[in-house]
């Protein structure tokens, strides 16, 4: 055989000229990035993060003031993005599962209206869904003045929803001041609407997991079940839903993510996100490259931490197959 | 594991019930039965007069926006501002150009939904019907006004993106999913970093990085529009979606079909263009169209980069201030445009499903 | 194509320009055009035919285009007013819709030659890539509020809820009023302008903050009775939104100041969009310095002889346009206050033309 059809010799002269391109595109990039920094004697940095943030932040999890530092702001938006995540999976993950239960009905106007909403939220993008109800709860609540007040301290209005709060003094009821109530506790309408649509628009493809999942396992893995003498609720605990599990849980997680992905599209209903940070921090600071690269490691640290736990939770619940 | 044995004898059951059951059974059988159906009834009750009356009773179907009160839906707004939603800023005079490309898209995707039309001819036709389309909108041909990207707007460029988006997205799709079954370490591991790093980022921070970082990125002087910017976005990101679900393809083929590609002594491109790909692509046709809904939603995600697509415009519209800036009524028409789009590709999927195409059940 | 390809097809654009200018002088305040220097701004406009600048993507007055398409208002009209000059047709502007964070790099990557985009002159911006030319609008940071409220000072307006919008100065200064005067202001922010002002008439705050302009545009248009909203200022300061360009072409920095200079000083000629074609005919060595009667102030520049009055005709001077994107003629209605010329009172200074 001649040399160069040998195929060790191809599969490296293939591999370093696969990698010399690869490599010579990103040092294409960087390069001409270094090149128009200098020329518009544009600095690189993470100085800023240093320097106080000067805007404001309109409401979050962890306190923030606009005196505190650049880092702090993005620490505080990635608390409110992490927050909204979680209540948000936890919201979605029940809803899906009344939706799973409800298509799963011989019922046909419940499968019908399961069928519907599922439908209708997963054709539709999220940015209108997120839109729609963030207009809806501004334009559709009453104004501030003739609230709607369905029990004593909880207060609907086109501000938001108003709660009493537990605190050290006993229940801490929002009063109405000149311009707001104070105290309690205040869900703010830009908040209301991200959990909301987020929610709902997540619903509506866990319960499609979820469904699936059941549906997935062979029908006679129940009949068997059944045939053994356990009771319908036994074979659904004790066959169906385990064997369902171990087939939803990694899409769930993909799902999971998606929620944290698509949490950043709270920059167009103004619920102040990690990404709502970011953007601001580009406008008042001007360092574009920086404020990307962190928002990027941010996502890039979640999304790899949760495939390794995936991974890890994969190859212990794997099918043993003989 | 915990084994379970059952240790108690069971009481006899009733029987099965009938396999046909009566409305009354059927709604109100048991309680999770009775329950859905009474809340779902309550739903219906409590808020359809509402809904008639918002739309239909009290709507202002013609006039001016002084007209648009309160009470009633404004549809006089839609009835306007259509144009400007579908087409965005285009000139109006101009309306023709943004109609043609919308039909001949929608023609050329009609065309390709039989399976009987799958072939090269077809492929040649997008080709084609693309660039005439675009050159279409473009314009700067004699007879033909020149408009700039940066007056394009509305529907044509939601389906602009769409179709491009996917078009340039898929060879590059199969590049990655092949690349990343090689067994050539330094490949695999190149086409990895990028389809994970692409799909850990949600799709804004991609399109924050196109539109922001881009330019920096690439020599002085040379310029990309914004529509091209986006549309750069949009491809990565399509191309690490429609890389995974090949992936899945690849995975599922059988080994002997290489393995028998190999012992026929076909080279590697033969053995992938005509054995492994066709095979890999047709097994996961469903979830494809499902990317192309994806992508077709995705799509509203550039008025963040200030595009004018359908969304944009609408928001823009919105901005009128003649207008007393209906939202419920622009946002449910938009949704419905792409619940249109969306849902029917939904359906066209489950359909392809059920056509067990080549005959092989598996 | 590298930095080689565009310096060949600068240098082409440059020698056929000066073949164009070799070729006989048709009339006196003729538009043969100098030829902008290979790779400059000037001549990349040149040899696309259009000016790029940047947008918003929607701000009535300043920028928004109309039901058919066309870009209308103030900042618009800077652009045009630049393509009149440079290129004799104010037309000849493309118009570049951006967000708040997309304005400065767009400006300092090439993608837009001109930045006329409501953005405030700050410290910071300057020093990062672009010049600032003329304030082309005084304006200054305002909340409005209900009048039934009865406040007139920031300081009347403790703990209310404030419509604030994104990408801009303003959010600084809101937080900067309501840290200093301990207002416990409660911030709703939104990253467009249509988002903010809907919240704020429909309830959502008490208050709305930004420039006064858009105040003032968004109480005589927006609301069912204008007498209804009162306007105050949050601070004592001026916002100068000023028109940006790119560091690093001189020239181009020149041609758009003047520009706008000759806006200003038509205004202070008393010339017109109606009258400039009498006005050619004025002894007033002035007026005839400007309209390029007597030559050699356009080619100093690097621009056509009769620049401005290519501006004044298209366009107009400084107080047509105002008065017909902001002012009197206009949904607006903005007093033209600080951006009066200042021989009425404002801040306007023509600069001398000679």
């Amino acid at each position: 055989m001649v040399w160069w059809r040998d195929q060790k010799f191809r599969a490296i002269v293939f591999q370093v000229l696969a990698a010399g391109a690869f490599l010579s595109l990103i040092l294409w990039l960087t390069g001409n990035t270094a090149a128009n920094l200098a020329k518009r004697g544009l600095t690189v940095g993470f100085d800023f993060l240093g320097r106080a943030a000067r805007f404001p932040i309109s409401e979050s999890v962890l306190s923030y003031s606009p005196t505190d530092h650049f880092w702090w702001a993005y620490t505080v938006g990635l608390g409110n993005t992490l927050f909204i995540t979680m209540i948000v999976a936890l919201t979605a993950t029940v809803l899906g599962l009344m939706l799973a239960i409800l298509r799963r009905e011989d019922n046909p106007l419940a499968q019908g209206a399961g069928t519907t909403y599922v439908e209708f939220f997963r054709n539709t993008p999220l940015v209108v869904q997120l839109l729609f109800w963030y207009a809806l709860v501004t334009v559709g609540l009453p104004s501030i003045d003739a609230p709607l007040n369905p029990l004593p301290g909880v207060y609907l209005t086109e501000r938001g929803l108003y709660l009493p709060a537990l605190s050290l003094n006993g229940l801490d009821m929002p009063v109405r001041a000149k311009f707001n109530f104070e105290g309690g506790l205040n869900l703010s309408p830009e908040f209301v609407a991200m959990y909301l649509g987020l929610s709902l628009y997540a619903a509506a493809f866990i319960g499609e997991i979820i469904r699936g999942g059941l549906e997935a396992v062979a029908k006679g893995q129940t009949e068997a079940a059944l045939a053994l003498g356990l009771a319908p609720k036994q074979a659904l605990n004790l066959v169906l839903i385990p064997q369902a599990l171990r087939i939803i849980i990694p899409p769930m997680t993909s799902q999971y993510i998606n929620i944290l992905k698509n949490s950043t599209l709270a920059l167009v209903v103004g619920y102040p996100d990690i990404s709502f940070v970011t953007a601001t921090t580009i406008n008042q600071t001007g360092q574009a490259l920086e404020g990307i690269f962190i928002l990027m490691l941010v996502f890039f640290t979640i999304s790899i931490a949760t495939s390794v736990a995936m991974n890890l939770y994969n190859s212990r619940v794997a099918l043993k197959v003989r | 594991m915990t084994g379970f044995v059952q240790t108690q004898s069971i009481d006899a059951r009733t029987a099965p019930l009938d396999a046909r059951r009566s409305l009354f059974r059927v709604l109100f059988g048991d309680v999770l039965s009775t329950v859905s159906t009474l809340a779902i009834l309550f739903a219906v009750i409590a808020l359809a007069p509402k809904l008639v009356s918002w739309g239909l009773l009290n709507g202002i179907w013609a006039g001016e926006g002084t007209q648009c009160t309160g009470a009633g839906a404004c549809w006089a707004f839609l009835r306007a501002k259509y144009p400007f939603i579908l087409f965005g800023i285009y000139p109006p005079g101009q309306y023709w150009r943004p109609v043609a490309l919308i039909v001949i898209f929608i023609g050329l995707t009609l065309y390709s939904l039989p399976p009987k039309n799958w072939k090269t001819s077809t492929l040649w036709a997008w080709v084609i019907g693309t660039v005439v389309a675009l050159a279409l909108m473009a314009g700067g041909v004699p007879g033909l006004e020149a408009v700039p990207t940066d007056s394009w707007g509305g529907l044509p460029v939601t389906l602009i993106l769409t179709v491009l988006s996917l078009g340039l997205g898929f060879p590059l799709a199969i590049a990655l999913a092949l690349g990343r079954q090689s067994e050539l370490k330094a490949v695999k591991y190149i086409c990895v970093a990028v389809i994970e790093g692409i799909r850990g980022l949600p799709l804004l921070s991609l399109l924050f990085i196109v539109s922001i970082l881009l330019p920096l990125m690439l020599p002085d002087g040379l310029k990309i529009d914004k529509l091209l910017r986006a549309l750069v976005a949009m491809t990565v990101f399509s191309a690490a979606y429609l890389a995974e679900v090949l992936r899945g393809g690849l995975q599922g083929l059988h080994n002997g079909q290489g393995e028998a590609a190999d012992a026929l002594s076909l080279s590697w491109w033969s053995k992938t263009r005509l054995i492994i790909l066709p095979q890999a692509i047709s097994n996961v046709i469903p979830p494809l169209t499902n990317t192309v809904v994806v992508m077709v939603k995705n799509t509203s995600l550039v008025l963040i980069v200030g595009l004018y697509d359908l969304l944009s415009a609408g928001r823009a519209a919105l901005a009128d201030p003649a207008w007393p800036a209906p939202f419920a009524e622009t946002y449910g028409f938009i949704a419905l445009i792409y619940f249109i789009i969306c849902f029917s590709i939904t359906r066209y999927t489950h359909w392809i499903e059920r056509q067990n195409l080549f005959g092989v059940n598996r | 194509m590298g930095r080689r390809g565009l310096a060949i097809i600068g240098f082409a654009a440059a020698l056929s320009g000066a073949l164009a200018a070799c070729s006989p002088a048709p009339k006196p305040a003729s538009d043969a055009a100098p030829a902008g220097k290979a790779g400059s701004t000037l001549a990349t406009v040149q040899k696309h035919g259009y000016v790029s600048c940047g947008a918003s993507q929607a701000n009535a007055g300043f920028s928004l285009p109309d039901d058919k398409g066309y870009w209308r208002g103030l900042d618009i009209d800077m652009c045009r007013a630049v393509a009149a000059a440079v290129l004799g047709d104010q037309d000849k502007a493309r118009f570049v819709p951006l967000t708040g964070q997309q304005r400065l790099t767009a400006l300092q990557t090439g993608e837009i030659d001109l930045l006329p985009r409501t953005t405030t002159w700050t410290m910071a911006r300057d020093a990062n890539g672009v010049n600032f030319t003329f304030p082309n609008y005084y304006d200054y940071t305002g909340f409005m509020v209900r009048a039934a409220t009865g406040a007139t000072k920031p300081a009347d307006i403790k703990g209310a809820s404030v419509c604030v919008q994104t990408g801009s100065i303003t959010e600084v200064i809101f937080a900067d009023v309501s840290w200093r005067q301990k207002l416990d202001l409660k911030p709703v922010i939104f990253d467009n302008v249509s988002a903010t002002r809907q919240a704020f008439f429909s309830g959502r705050c008490d208050a709305l903050i930004t420039d006064a302009s858009a105040l003032y545009s968004v109480r005589a248009t927006q609301s069912k009775n204008p007498d209804d909203y009162v306007i105050f200022a949050a601070n004592d300061e001026a916002n100068p939104l000023t028109p940006a360009v790119r560091h690093g072409d001189d020239q181009w920095f020149d041609i758009v100041k003047w520009v706008f200079q000759a806006q200003i000083t038509a205004e202070y000629l008393g010339i017109t969009s109606a009258n400039v074609d009498e006005m050619l005919k004025s002894e007033d060595p002035a007026i005839r310095r400007l309209l390029g009667v007597e030559a050699g102030y356009g080619k100093a520049l690097g621009v056509r002889e009769d620049w401005a009055y290519q501006i004044i005709k298209q366009v107009g001077n400084y107080g047509e346009v105002y008065d017909r994107n902001v002012g009197k003629d206009s949904k607006l209605k903005i007093e033209r206050g600080l951006n009066r010329l200042q021989r009425d009172g404002g801040l306007m200074v023509p600069l001398p033309f000679s």
